[in-house]
């Protein structure tokens, strides 16, 4: 039964096992609905990405963005709705520990890491490993294996010369690019990403883009963007969600000449920067 | 080359660890043994009270790990404190035999309370071997139980030290109560001796005394693996970015329990090498405020740092007892002040502040380096 993914086993038993329609799918949401006391962050969404995809979800503010992010890495539970990643797993009632450890990595929008360790601790603690029990990890010792994978992806991320600067120490940018190492280093099949250049410079932003196509060869990845330059240099498919629902979804080309986008989305934005 | 200098400073921890601890567990009792008109001469009051700092210092390493590493204030810690304390007190207490006031096999306690029978909690209490697997285990199981449902539930930050407070409250009134049988106000006290060795005399003493840098040579050694581990890098990691470390695949909620039992099993270790050096245990000393005062002394000794918890321990109770002596009204003016003085003007506590100085001079030195290789 294994495939790609090597399931612990604790998650293992409680693996759903259940029928897809959509065979090449590595995540599928399907009628997912979120209620917050009434308000619908999410309304039967339906989403579908494929094997190394990169996906950009853009939309307006409480569009649902970062909810949908949270409904897949199971912060979130949903009202309503399935949740399947891969062939056939079934993410709803798992923990955030477990879907990571499923294969699905996150990177937060504010920089998330661990400010007072060492690039290089940053990194080893986010290695993929097969238990991450208190008593595993604190008899575990690194080997060599281990640690070639870390520096290859301090190389990917372009940290080497920085491995035992205190994370809390580096630029915006480069601890922006130390998270998506630390989620990479988890192997995930899946990479979902909020706002990478948020508060980056022109520079940090295209090396971010070069950074995040490289990874299509190994991941497919969701991210969420503001900043449409960057959606061109990086977006085959995008997705346009609008109040919880998907709007349309398409070429980047032809989303935006797409009338209802404008409307929602960039026309919202003409009215508030028309002159008063 | 940082990696070459960790090694180093490791040596260099080594060295210290095994210097200190001879001085405190074979130079304390030599001085002791000059003597009473030589200069150098430590009294049997001072190495009493020396026993009674470092028994406290064991307990300040277990708050240390779960505050300064892993960023959990726990202001219940006096609660586990007790539990080890209390069971030892008990197996004391029945080791008074017939000896009491009254000449009854049962503590006097009891028979002022007119209590006819020994209820059944006190009597596997007379067994040492049960009271010392107790003082571990029972502030352990204690903590266990409580940490589960609380961690389980995602309380932390000030609502997790809040629910602390109110077990230590809970404890001290439970405690306080004559019909818990554990001696209500006055606690358990009048102890005579301890496996047939009388507990005033001051041979006895030193034992107790060598017992305790024993133990809080082995909870340092404890808390230093730890530490040093990958788990140990984990706790900083939940310290730092708990929710980082959820999407790198660990439990915090786990690490977090087991640490909390670690933390208290070391509080009950400390409150059980105490009962005997100060002859008695009540509420008042495993309540809210001593909880409070426990997580002062890591502060002010340099939270996150395990030399800083053994310092503040030792350090805040040397002052406490010297100051009292002097200028008892003063005492809680000059806790509080410090606290606040080392909130605002030294986080990083007595030792950030050796630490700081010790630094100064090779830094400026090695930034001329810097400078000379650029250029």
């Amino acid at each position: 039964m294994n495939d790609s993914i090597s399931i612990p086993k604790d998650i293992a038993g409680e693996r759903k096992v259940i029928g897809s329609r959509h065979q090449r799918s590595i995540i599928y949401l399907d009628n997912v609905t979120v209620d917050f006391d009434g308000f619908k962050a999410l309304n039967q969404l339906n989403l579908i990405v494929d094997y190394h995809e990169l996906r950009v979800v853009i939309g307006p503010n409480g569009a649902g963005k970062s909810t949908l992010l949270d409904v897949i890495s199971g912060k979130v539970q949903p009202a309503s709705g399935r949740v399947v990643f891969g062939q056939a797993t079934d993410l709803i009632g798992l923990r955030e520990n477990q879907i990571a450890a499923l294969g699905i990595g996150r990177k937060f929008q504010t920089p998330s890491v661990y400010t007072t360790l060492p690039v290089w601790d940053n990194l080893d603690l986010s290695l993929r490993r097969k238990n991450k029990g208190f008593v595993a990890t604190l008899l575990s010792k690194l080997n060599t294996e281990e640690s070639d994978k870390i520096a290859l992806t301090l190389e990917t991320i372009g940290l080497t010369k920085k491995t035992q600067v205190l994370a809390g120490q580096l630029s915006h940018g480069e601890k922006q690019w130390l998270e998506i190492g630390m989620v990479l280093l988890q192997d995930p099949e899946l990479l979902l990403i909020d706002e990478p250049v948020a508060g980056m410079t022109e520079q940090e932003t295209e090396k971010t883009g070069e950074l995040l196509k490289s990874l299509t060869d190994k991941h497919s990845l969701i991210v969420i963007e503001h900043d449409m330059e960057f959606v061109r240099q990086i977006a085959k498919t995008v997705t346009v969600l609008h109040e919880g629902t998907v709007l349309c979804e398409g070429f980047v080309e032809n989303i935006q000449n797409d009338p209802r986008v404008i409307e929602i989305y960039l026309g919202r934005q003409k009215e508030t920067d028309a002159p008063v | 080359m940082s990696r070459l200098k960790s090694a180093a400073s490791n040596v260099g921890a080594g060295r210290a660890f095994w210097i200190v601890g001879a001085i405190l567990f074979a130079g304390v009792p030599l001085l002791n043994s000059l003597p009473a008109d030589s200069f150098f001469h430590v009294s049997d009051f001072t190495l009493n009270l020396l026993g009674k700092f470092f028994a406290f210092a064991i307990l300040a390493l277990g708050i240390d790990l779960i505050w300064g590493y892993t960023g959990v204030l726990s202001l219940g810690h006096g609660v586990f404190f007790g539990l080890g304390a209390y069971a030892m007190g008990m197996h004391l207490m029945l080791g008074i035999g017939t000896e009491g006031v009254y000449g009854n096999a049962l503590p006097d306690f009891m028979v002022w309370n007119q209590v006819k029978e020994l209820p059944w909690f006190w009597k596997p209490f007379y067994s040492l071997t049960f009271s010392l697997a107790a003082i571990l285990l029972v502030p352990m199981a204690a903590a266990a139980i409580f940490g589960y449902f609380v961690f389980r539930s995602r309380i932390r930050g000030v609502y997790f030290s809040i629910i602390t407070q109110a077990l230590a409250l809970v404890a001290w009134l439970v405690f306080n109560r004559n019909e818990t049988n554990l001696g209500g106000t006055n606690g358990l006290t009048d102890f005579k001796h301890i496996q047939g060795y009388s507990l005033n005399e001051p041979s006895t003493q030193l034992v107790m005394y060598m017992v305790t840098i024993l133990f809080l040579g082995l909870a340092y050694v404890l808390c230093r693996w730890i530490t040093q581990s990958r788990a140990g890098r984990v706790l900083i990691a939940i310290r730092d970015c708990e929710q980082r470390v959820f999407f790198s695949g660990y439990s915090p909620a786990n690490y977090k329990l087991f640490v909390f039992v670690i933390s208290a099993g070391l509080a009950g270790l400390a409150g059980a090498l105490y009962v005997p050096q100060v002859g008695i245990i009540t509420p008042n000393q495993i309540g809210v405020l001593p909880s409070i005062e426990m997580v002062i002394w890591v502060a002010v000794g340099g939270r996150g740092t395990l030399s800083g918890a053994i310092i503040g321990a030792a350090g805040v109770n040397f002052m406490r007892s010297t100051l009292t002596n002097h200028f008892p009204e003063l005492w809680p003016f000059f806790l509080g002040g410090l606290f606040i003085a080392v909130v605002m003007f030294f986080p990083k506590g007595i030792v950030g502040l050796l630490r700081k100085a010790s630094v100064m001079l090779p830094s400026r030195q090695s930034k001329v380096e810097n400078a000379a290789t650029t250029d």
